[in-house]
């Protein structure tokens, strides 16, 4: 009995296995179609809000100003935000009778990639901050003391810090290209026009198709996962 | 080129604290002045001050007898820190910072880097990684990369602490050397080394100036009490 339920567990993850590599090889057109936007939507979303937290960072790292410590503490806060909360609020702004509901978003990947960019700005705030500020307070004294302006002198800094802040990117990619709440109530995942790799798993579950949820699975691991391995070779090759 | 540096009066608080006192100092081109006296007598403070990277609480510095701002200073001077400060990337680009930022022109560059490297005898490190080096090689691209700008003021703090003789004794080569056309100033709790390198020694103790001489009337009759007792080792912190 034992033995045969664990056939039934095991039974679905294999099937899923083979048929990811499957999908991958044969080129599933509408497993390629997920992909691709679902990397389009976090990529877009996350160097969309590097925009304005690379700067903030540097605000709050390099900078002394009223409230800070406060700012700081909010953003840490705001990273474990939950994605269905930040969905629903989006939701009712994005909504035909919502404020923004004039724009029409509601449904489209442009939604998404609002909701991802608000969703990962706390975490490339914060990481980004901690990396800017574990950079050694003597490479500013030496910047100044070499000639370099205000400037020049933030954005050694900034380089100084540079595997810190590309961690902080990633981490906040992986966190857009594998959350489900604000894809699912923002994107609605309609075939073909909002469904991500999440979303559609999520509907494949539910379906019973648990060996392409798997199979869909494997794929946002394995991008998740090359693209941690190929920043970690990067950092360590430079 | 300018003749001197001078401080005049100069004061540091930190958090309440009176870290320097009315401390006055002159330093000539030429030549090398060390600052010694015991941890916590004010020596790095006030190289920071001359390099302008801190403003004074009072008092002011004067160049050839002219009061300069702490921007003014920079333009004139440079420091090399205790702990040296290694940027990522090789050694060519740590030498070149400074460089760069200056806008030196492009093609002076790489001839002004060798140049500064072979001062302190590290000729062929530029494609090494500046922070795989050695502590005493890093130390020596510290140096290097001050020596690279021709600034008329160097200011070196502790330029040997915790390195071995062999370094110790390329750095003390390389800083009396660069007193060609410079004012040289450095910190030392190293009374030896003082005595080897510096033409002018002033004591600090417990941020104040209690003695400014040439080197070798410094040891051979020192006029303070509490420069006696450091000399022979008894002075308490």
């Amino acid at each position: 009995m034992e033995h045969g339920e664990e056939e039934d567990i095991l039974d679905p993850i294999t099937e899923g296995i083979i048929r990811a590599i499957h999908l991958i090889i044969s080129g599933d057109p509408e497993v390629y179609a997920i992909t691709k936007l679902s990397l389009f939507v976090s990529i877009l979303g996350t160097l969309l809000s590097c925009v304005w937290s690379i700067p903030i960072s540097a605000a709050l790292a390099l900078r002394n100003f009223p409230g800070k410590r406060v700012l700081k503490g909010l953003f840490s806060a705001l990273i474990g935000i939950p994605t269905v909360a930040l969905g629903l609020y989006l939701y009712l702004l994005l909504s035909r009778s919502g404020p923004l509901g004039y724009f029409q978003l509601l449904y489209t990947p442009y939604a998404i990639i609002i909701g991802q960019c608000i969703l990962v700005t706390p975490i490339i705030v914060s990481f980004a901050t901690s990396a800017l500020e574990s950079v050694d307070p003597e490479v500013r004294s030496l910047a100044r003391t070499l000639g370099a302006s205000g400037i020049q002198t933030d954005i050694l800094v900034l380089r100084e810090a540079f595997w810190g802040v590309a961690l902080a990117i990633l981490a906040a990619f992986n966190r857009a290209f594998a959350e489900l709440g604000v894809a699912m109530m923002l994107g609605g995942n309609i075939r073909n026009v909002t469904r991500l790799l999440t979303t559609a798993i999520a509907l494949q579950t539910a379906m019973g198709e648990i060996a392409l949820s798997i199979a869909l699975s494997i794929i946002l691991l394995g991008i998740v996962l090359s693209l941690s391995l190929i920043v970690a070779l990067a950092r360590r090759t430079s | 080129m300018i003749s001197q540096i001078e401080a005049y009066s100069l004061a540091k608080n930190y958090d309440g604290l009176r870290a320097l006192n009315q401390v006055s100092v002159r330093a000539d081109c030429e030549k090398v002045t060390a600052i010694v006296g015991m941890n916590g007598s004010g020596k790095t403070t006030l190289l920071r001050l001359l390099a302008g990277l801190d403003v004074p609480s009072d008092g002011k510095i004067l160049i050839d007898t002219r009061a300069v701002t702490t921007e003014e200073l920079r333009g004139q001077s440079t420091m090399v820190f205790q702990k040296s400060v290694m940027l990522g990337g090789k050694v060519y680009d740590n030498v070149a910072y400074g460089l760069r930022v200056n806008e030196l022109p492009r093609r002076k560059i790489p001839e002004r880097v060798k140049s500064a490297l072979t001062c302190v005898n590290l000729n062929g490190f530029e494609k090494r990684k500046a922070r795989k080096l050695s502590s005493g090689e890093q130390q020596r691209v510290a140096l290097a990369r001050a020596l690279a700008l021709e600034r008329s003021v160097i200011l070196i703090d502790e330029p040997t602490a915790n390195l071995d003789p062999a370094n110790a004794m390329i750095i003390e080569q390389s800083i009396k050397e660069a007193t060609h056309s410079r004012v040289v100033i450095i910190t030392t709790h190293d009374l030896a080394q003082a005595r080897r390198i510096s033409h002018t020694i002033v004591h600090l103790y417990q941020g104040s100036v209690v003695e400014q001489r040439e080197t070798t009337a410094f040891f051979a009759n020192p006029l303070d009490e509490r420069t006696k007792r450091f000399i022979k080792g008894e002075l308490q912190f």
